[in-house]
């Protein structure tokens, strides 16, 4: 029997279940080192060699060049390891999560202010907004 | 002997620490956030708990995926605050009590929750942040704590239910402690919010509010929801919120005591990604 996914339908969110966990482990254990000031400095100096110490796939190693956190994620990533690329680029928590909605960075942020994210329309994939 | 007197429930944004540490407290965008705590501050200071059992999850600091337990207890006589990747906070290490902490474990790994004991961990802002919220900038935090980590990064966290009757044994183990201690147990994490994906920003206010009443009210109803209304109503990261439930079982009204007083409730939109809830119940 495959793992039970009652959160398949729920939009615009991947959950990060065990197959997720197998396909990341490399990815986010490279995200882990960079809780280490001197791979921080590493990693800024060159990251695809940085990278290239990592047996990650080349599409993983191409989604953190291009800081697509979104494209990490369907890779396997989890968004409090890749929380560590943002902060080795001095991102805050607000822009990572802002930049894998498809607004800009204010837009996002004034939406915060305003309430969030309505749930309404959001619950089920294919729901009717 | 010890005894429970008080559960705290709180969020524990990474950004609030950040607005702490950076001095922005007084911000307009700030200033709401922390003066929902302004009371708790003064409550903390007279409470004088001798322990705070802390119930957080751990963000990918202290475990990496190469060991994920579903709940460990932090036996160590001290804590160092985690390197997240923007450095350390600037915030006290965490004094923990190893004799409290040794014994909880005896008891209930016996009452058949099977806890990882973990005698050397970093802590990070997921126990920081409520300390700073609960006791502002002190140069040193003011009683011992003993960190519980529970896994919510990797599905499944586990579930309510589990999370509430593990609340239960907590309270028996503490209770049957020889020293006359005061000790407070908090629950941390949440309210709804969405930290992934598309979805990102998601807060569901009605939600919040419900599940807020229901811990009051109604704690063994709501220990039975489960995940999957969690992600979907309050967001996949809202799923922190079954750590509420571990605190919240270990009050006296659902072990055959009275109800509790509701000394302070506090709900906010938004500090960075997320709605923020605060509670404190105090045992009668």
């Amino acid at each position: 029997m495959s793992l039970d996914k009652p959160y398949i339908d729920v939009p615009g969110t991947t959950i990060f279940d065990a197959d997720m966990s197998r396909q990341g482990y490399h990815l986010n254990q490279f995200c882990m080192s960079l809780m280490k000031a001197d791979n921080r400095a590493r990693f800024k100096a060159n990251e695809r060699a940085y990278l290239d110490e990592w047996p990650m796939s080349e599409e993983q190693k191409k989604a953190v060049m291009a800081r697509d956190l979104n494209r990490c994620i369907e890779l396997g990533g989890n968004i409090y390891f890749l929380a560590k690329i943002g902060a080795t680029d001095g991102k805050s928590f607000q822009q990572m999560a802002g930049s894998m909605t498809g607004m800009s960075e204010e837009e996002y942020r004034n939406m915060m202010v305003k309430g969030g994210r309505s749930i309404e329309g959001n619950r089920y994939t294919g729901e009717k907004k | 002997m010890a005894r429970i007197s008080a559960s705290v429930y709180t969020s524990h944004i990474p950004a609030v620490g950040a607005a702490l540490d950076l001095g922005k407290t007084a911000e307009p965008y700030w200033q709401p956030v922390f003066k929902g705590y302004d009371f708790s501050k003064q409550w903390l200071k007279e409470q004088k708990p001798d322990v705070i059992f802390l119930v957080y999850n751990d963000h990918a600091n202290a475990f990496s995926l190469d060991i994920i337990p579903t709940f460990a207890i932090g036996t160590a006589p001290e804590f160092a605050v985690a390197d997240e990747g923007w450095g350390p906070r600037p915030v006290p290490k965490v004094i923990g009590h190893p004799k409290l902490a040794g014994h909880i474990a005896q008891s209930v790994i016996q009452d058949d929750f099977d806890l990882t004991i973990v005698n050397k961990m970093d802590i990070d802002h997921g126990l920081t942040v409520p300390m700073s919220l609960m006791c502002g900038q002190p140069q040193a935090w003011p009683c011992p704590v003993i960190p519980f980590a529970v896994n919510v990064v990797q599905y499944p966290a586990p579930s309510g239910r589990r999370c509430y009757m593990l609340g239960k044994a907590i309270r028996k183990a503490i209770e049957s402690y020889d020293e006359p201690l005061n000790v407070q147990i908090w629950g941390t994490g949440g309210m709804s919010h969405q930290l992934q994906g598309p979805r990102a920003g998601l807060i569901n206010k009605e939600w919040d509010k419900v599940f807020l009443d229901r811990l009051i009210a109604d704690p063994e109803g709501l220990s039975a929801m489960p995940h999957i209304d969690y992600v979907r109503e309050a967001g996949s990261e809202g799923i922190e919120l079954v750590m509420w439930l571990i605190a919240r079982g270990a009050m006296n009204d659902v072990n055959g005591g009275k109800p509790p007083t509701v000394r302070h409730r506090f709900y906010h939109v938004p500090a960075s990604n997320t709605a923020v809830g605060h509670l404190i119940l105090e045992n009668n």
